[in-house]
């Protein structure tokens, strides 16, 4: 039954129109060559986990999604607008894409609700109310809608990073970036934020994620991407990556992964 | 790694109970033994400033209370002068209260410049209060201060015209810094966004507008506008004097603020830009519902000295020959039966000042602390 329907849904995946491409994307950094001929494909519902060493480019790439940084080299098309210096186009890709950092980046002058109200009435034109009502509701789902009231300075760092996501979700993103989501949190907050992340994936959201949790990436990726020095070296599902690296580059990465863990 | 559980709660250690700190270290003697007489030399000097400031404030109260003199009949200053010194001469601030307040403003019209003083205050302590920062304000400010102008020239409504030579005192002073402010703010803002512009024009233009403002002295300014500026406009024409004066304030104002907001711009950090340009915020939604906001809190107690600084640098317009409050009290002891009493003149006169300065920054710690709270946890 469970097979069937899976199967059903990669189907589907596969015939819609990938929401993300990434066509031989080169960016640089004065002289410093950061990415290097960077090319994926993401599709709608799908969830891509990128890991790599630090400074292999992979928070770069997922910058490159909605321009946060801009590539100088190559195309990038999010939901079949291609990311170039108009900014009408800009504005419809943000809008359709959340982001969710690894400093978490709430506003500290906002109380939660407002932080999660605020795109919504002035990015949407949603009526307060209305938003305020959303806002609700997806700070229940990731659990802590009695602290709506409170500021993120109030919060421990799990909390914040929820309050994160919830506030990316209520703008109703189609696609989600996440770029080390965990790296700046207690270790024993890190489970409350995967566990939030891992609900929202089961919801069928495409994700990217860069991450190193390789429990989560096992658990809800369909695609590893690894990359280093500015370049995809493997990609495959989770199991090709970690069970059977291919390069060198891939196994000593991975040991220092295991060792560190 | 997910799979894990941590246990962090430690269990079943039982809790001491919470003790007081010694005697000693709490209440007034605790703060005295710390703060006054920790060791032999602090004793030492305290001891010592406590007895400068005693007999300073004995000598203070007797000058200035017990031996004053606090008016004289028509200008008969011979009680002043009989004191030689030993007594202040308040009389002087009696006779010419009038004068230091509305310089020579016709006198049977000083309830009109009173007024306004009164408007004044009036729109600071509402302005001031939060539950009034609505969009209503802004009306609120139009609104007063056209009533203000209307008091002042008059010449409708009934009221005689007083041009503006004849304007002077302290609300000269407080036309110029609410004026002043109130535009300069606003230019600072957008000198201050302009600087950190992508754009090489306009970042070209406010960085040339800062930094030429900056590098003359406010009272050459001044000169300019006054002086030199009725050069350049055609034959009879005429911008008040007072105007001029007004701009070039505002000019050298905006300046100096700007660089300050900058400072604030600066101080946030990058992931604030970027969480506000992920979610798809215009730049004017970012720079006014995200920027802004946090980079003006950050920057209240130099904006605010910025303030203070302004305030009492409108007395700089005596050289162009404008009265405001500290040229009148200058201009109040030139008669001769009053020469020789400034020092009571100035307290007073520094004293208004005081009121309004010290009023300004109470107001902005409390601000400070209230905007800040939610850094606290």
């Amino acid at each position: 039954m469970s097979e069937t329907l899976e199967h059903i849904a990669s189907a589907a995946r596969a015939d819609a129109p990938p929401a993300i491409v990434l066509d031989k994307v080169n960016k640089w950094f004065g002289t410093m060559h950061v990415l290097r001929d960077v090319s994926l494909n993401v599709a709608t519902g799908e969830r891509v986990v990128i890991c790599g060493p630090s400074g292999s480019g992979k928070s770069t790439t997922i910058r490159c999604i909605n321009r946060l940084e801009s590539h100088q080299e190559g195309r990038i098309l999010v939901n079949g607008i291609e990311l170039t210096d108009d900014v009408k186009a800009l504005d419809d890709i943000r809008r359709e894409v959340g982001m969710v950092f690894q400093s978490f980046n709430l506003f500290p002058h906002l109380t939660i609700l407002e932080n999660c109200t605020l795109a919504p009435i002035w990015v949407r034109r949603m009526p307060k109310k209305e938003a305020e009502a959303l806002a609700m509701d997806y700070l229940t789902r990731v659990r802590i809608p009695e602290q709506a009231k409170k500021y993120p300075g109030q919060l421990s760092g799990g909390q914040q990073q929820r309050v994160a996501i919830a506030r990316a979700l209520c703008m109703k993103p189609k696609i989600m970036l996440f770029d080390e989501p965990t790296s700046a949190l207690d270790p024993e907050m890190i489970k409350e934020v995967l566990d939030t992340m891992v609900g929202l994936a089961e919801t069928g959201m495409t994700m990217i994620c860069v991450t190193h949790e390789m429990g989560f990436a096992r658990k809800v990726a369909d695609r590893v991407v690894f990359m280093d020095r500015g370049e995809v070296v493997e990609m495959g599902t989770p199991a090709q990556v970690f069970e059977n690296p291919q390069t060198e580059r891939l196994k000593t990465f991975l040991s220092q992964i295991l060792r560190g863990h | 790694m997910s799979d894990l559980t941590l246990e962090t709660s430690v269990a079943k250690v039982p809790e001491a109970a919470p003790r007081s700190p010694p005697a000693s270290q709490i209440g007034l003697v605790g703060w005295l033994r710390t703060n006054l007489f920790s060791s032999w030399l602090n004793s030492a000097v305290t001891l010592l400033v406590a007895y400068l400031v005693i007999r300073w404030l004995i000598g203070f109260v007797e000058w200035g209370i017990v031996n004053a003199v606090w008016s004289v009949p028509n200008n008969q200053t011979q009680a002043c002068r009989d004191l030689k010194g030993i007594g202040a001469c308040w009389a002087v601030v009696t006779e010419k209260h009038r004068f230091i307040l509305f310089g020579t403003y016709p006198y049977e019209e000083h309830w009109r410049p009173a007024l306004c003083i009164l408007l004044f205050v009036g729109l600071y302590v509402v302005s001031a209060m939060r539950r009034f920062w609505r969009k209503e304000l802004a009306l609120v400010w139009i609104a007063v201060l056209a009533a203000i102008g209307v008091l002042m020239w008059g010449g409708v409504l009934g009221l005689s015209y007083v041009p503006q030579e004849r304007w002077g005192g302290l609300v000269i002073t407080l036309i110029l810094a609410t004026f002043g402010l109130a535009f300069a703010f606003p230019l600072a803002i957008l000198v201050a966004l302009g600087r950190r512009s992508r754009l090489p024009a306009i970042k070209a233009i406010c960085v040339l507008y800062v930094e030429l403002i900056r590098g003359v002295p406010l009272i050459s300014l001044l000169f300019m506008a006054s002086v030199m500026f009725p050069l350049f406009l055609p034959e009879g024409m005429n911008i008040d004097k007072l105007l001029r004066a007004q701009i070039a304030i505002i000019l050298f104002a905006g300046a100096y603020l700007a660089e300050v907001v900058r400072g604030g711009l600066q101080a946030l950090s990058k992931g604030q830009y970027e969480a506000a340009d992920a979610l798809g915020l215009s730049y004017w939604k970012k720079t006014g519902l995200i920027i802004l906001p946090q980079a003006l809190r950050l920057v209240i107690p130099p904006l605010v000295n910025t303030f203070i600084g302004f305030f009492k640098d409108t007395s700089l317009v005596l050289i162009i020959g404008i009265f405001d409050l500290l040229t009148a009290g200058k201009t109040a002891i030139i008669e001769p039966a009053w020469q020789g009493f400034g020092v009571e003149v100035y307290l007073t006169v520094g004293a208004i000042y005081f009121v309004f300065c010290f009023a300004m920054s109470k107001y902005s710690q409390r601000l400070e602390a209230e905007f800040n709270r939610h850094r606290r946890r």
